[in-house]
């Protein structure tokens, strides 16, 4: 065989593997699209579930998941916000700098289920917060940590230098120039981060099946301190441990397409807006 | 004076939140090993209870894999635990009503112990598995049977998982091992291939556009929760996989490696395709005026030279892998045997996790087994987290 026809099959080969894998994940999210479209309704989305769980909506469980995004947002966003500003403004670029970006690293590559160890040995048991949609949030800003130091990270350090030393000139302080100069400007990088991670909260099941997933609730939380129902822990349910399995495959449908769509739809948002501030970015 | 003090403050506010994903890592490994350590320090026996026998019986302890033959009738015989050639009688609490009238045993069962006591001692072949409550310990003839605290190799050599047997509880975690590693090279053998391939398909010859519009995608699809991603694989792949290969069920080792290696196809594009395209021009263009061909170029050039972000791709896809909970869970069936092949289900370590900590009672011996579980699930990750890194900057000294 001559080197011609080599290349020729195997660049065949690599054609069809994209094709074969794009199709693969496009035939996954049309699977679910196909099928869950057809239970998605207003009702579905506003009421809560009946008949156990094979009538009714998801209403308490969309309800749940945007507590725990918010709760998660409030405690990682100022801390993970804050350690970037360290890290980029304060910490120099030696050996401590280093240190904290091995350790987000380390912390992004642990699995979700040990955070939901963690999270119920230290949050739920030892804090006695019990099973809340307290001690998931912590679980779960945990998780979401490094993805918003990593981001904002970006964000800072894309402030270009000469903003800093021009505030310096006016008589600003270091922390002067950071709140009014610094991050005013990284703010919309930072909030590519953020959507991010509003993401990932959305569609984790391990670290909450020990932390506040609740199998179903009759009413919707009243406190931090409740447990709470949510998108991913209910289709979980729905999947392998309803009541009657059969019957609930149009509502675990229509909650698997609510789940990808409320994921893919902030990942998009972030994917355009950071590439809009690249561009705008790049034409200053 | 009170701008300095609130500068100083915030500094310090600023330095801990930098010291923030250190403490977290640290307290981390402070909880999960105070949790799961304490399992070697506790006695392979059911909780709140313990085993008496006679006290000529010269048996003076048991270890969980004993206790365990003994109760389920494969070890009949004293001699076989370095005793008296006699069969082994087990009596358990409830026998008790039995030999003795409810009057007998007293209106809470105070006199229980002392009937207790009479019985073994009337018996050189008993042993006896009793409440803590009711042991007969002060009484004469009668002698405590010590069980042998779990040890390491119990737990990590040990074939059988039973955590909720009685008497003595089993915490082999040898097939959760297996079953880990099993489907996620499995996952990764399917995955590491195609994935490459389309890497190179984007970096090298897709067009532009093309690769502009296929790369988001790509990358869009790895932020699909893998809950959904297990939702696919009960309802479609699971039945895909039964059908094909004609089996009982479909949920199987194989089911768990398809489901992971369509979950670690993302990352390893991402990565591999990022690594290949930093190949730089002046390179491939002297391999083209060499006379090599474009492909030529590509697997003896660029391939070569993107290897140490490949690797990465490869370390961080398995990474995803050996942690990922809730896609194993829903597909590979949940059996904790050690998995002889590719169609048998099994159990990964995180799965375990996930499918029993509900269950288990805080604090004791089976919790304490689960997060010892999760702490090498810790460990685990950590080494190939730092093995990435490692591998990502040896590419940086080759460099220079």
């Amino acid at each position: 065989m001559n080197k011609k026809t080599k290349q020729k099959l195997a660049f065949l080969l690599f054609r069809l593997f994209s094709i074969i894998i794009v199709g693969i994940l496009l035939s996954i999210l049309g699977f679910i699209a196909f099928n869950g479209i057809k239970v998605i309704n207003w009702e579905f989305l506003s009421t809560m579930p009946k008949e156990g769980m094979t009538e009714g909506g998801i209403f308490p469980a969309i309800v749940g998941t945007c507590y725990l995004i918010i709760g998660s947002l409030i405690f990682a966003v100022p801390l993970g916000v804050m350690s970037a500003i360290y890290t980029v403004e304060y910490a120099g670029n030696g050996k401590i700098v280093r240190f904290i970006r091995m350790m987000t690293n380390n912390l992004a590559s642990i699995p979700s289920i040990v955070f939901g160890l963690f999270g119920m040995a230290l949050f739920v048991t030892k804090l006695g917060f019990g099973d809340s949609i307290l001690a998931g949030s912590l679980t779960l800003g945990l998780l979401t940590l490094p993805i918003i130091i990593r981001t904002s990270e970006e964000a800072l350090k894309a402030v270009p230098e000469s903003y800093r030393t021009g505030s310096y000139a006016l008589g600003a302080s270091k922390l002067q120039t950071i709140r009014k100069v610094v991050l005013p400007c990284a703010m919309p990088n930072i909030l590519t981060g953020i959507i991010l991670s509003v993401s990932r909260v959305s569609g984790e099941t391990a670290p909450i099946l020990f932390t506040v997933a609740a199998y179903f609730l009759p009413n919707l939380p009243d406190s931090i301190f409740s447990q709470a129902m949510a998108l991913p822990y209910h289709l979980y349910v729905l999947a392998t441990s309803g009541t009657d399995i059969e019957a609930s495959r149009p509502m675990a449908y229509g909650t698997a397409l609510v789940l990808v769509v409320i994921v893919l739809f902030f990942n998009l948002t972030a994917t355009i807006l950071r590439q809009r501030l690249s561009r705008k970015l790049k034409n200053k | 004076m009170f701008r300095k003090i609130s500068n100083i403050i915030v500094k310090q506010l600023l330095t801990f939140s930098g010291a923030i994903t250190g403490i977290a890592i640290l307290f981390i490994s402070i909880f999960l090993f105070k949790e799961g350590l304490g399992l070697f320090k506790s006695p392979a026996i059911e909780e709140g209870y313990a085993l008496f026998v006679n006290s000529k019986n010269i048996v003076d302890n048991l270890t969980a894999k004993e206790i365990k033959e003994v109760f389920d009738s494969e070890i009949t015989n004293w001699h076989d635990l370095g005793g008296e050639d006699i069969e082994i009688r087990i009596f358990r609490i409830d026998e008790i009503f039995q030999h003795y009238s409810d009057e007998e045993l007293g209106e809470d069962y105070q006199f229980l112990p002392e009937k207790l006591a009479e019985v073994i001692r009337e018996d050189e072949s008993i042993v006896a598995f009793v409440p803590v409550e009711f042991a007969p310990a002060q009484h004469v003839g009668v002698k405590e049977l010590m069980v042998d605290n779990i040890t390491f190799s119990d737990y990590f050599a040990g074939k059988e998982w039973l955590p909720t047997a009685t008497p003595a509880p089993l915490f082999g975690t040898l097939p959760m091992f297996l079953g880990t590693l099993l489907v996620s090279l499995v996952a990764i053998l399917f995955a590491l291939p195609l994935g490459l391939g389309v890497a190179i398909y984007l970096s090298e010859l897709a067009q532009e556009r093309i690769r502009k519009f296929l790369k988001p995608i790509i990358e869009l699809l790895a932020g699909i929760p893998s809950v959904v991603y297990g939702f696919f694989g009960l309802v479609v792949l699971a039945p895909l996989v039964q059908k094909t290969f004609n089996l009982p069920v479909g949920e199987t080792a194989l089911t768990g490696s398809l489901i992971l290696a369509i979950m670690a196809l993302p990352t390893i594009i991402s990565v591999a395709e990022d690594a290949m395209r930093n190949t730089p021009r002046a390179m491939r263009e002297a391999s083209l005026a060499l006379g090599a061909t474009h492909w030529q170029t590509i697997y003896k050039v660029v391939i070569p030279y993107a290897k140490s972000g490949i690797s990465a791709a490869v370390v961080l896809g398995i990474g995803r892998a050996i942690g990922e909970t809730m896609a194993v869970l829903m597909v590979t069936g949940n059996a904790a045997l050690i998995p002889t092949s590719l169609f048998d289900p099994v159990r990964t370590i995180p799965a375990t996790i996930a499918a029993e900590l509900g269950e288990a009672p805080t604090g004791g011996a089976h919790y304490q087994a689960l997060f010892l579980l999760g702490c090498v699930l810790f460990l685990i990750t950590m080494v190939i987290s730092i093995t990435a890194e490692m591998i990502s900057k040896k590419k940086n000294y080759k460099d220079m």
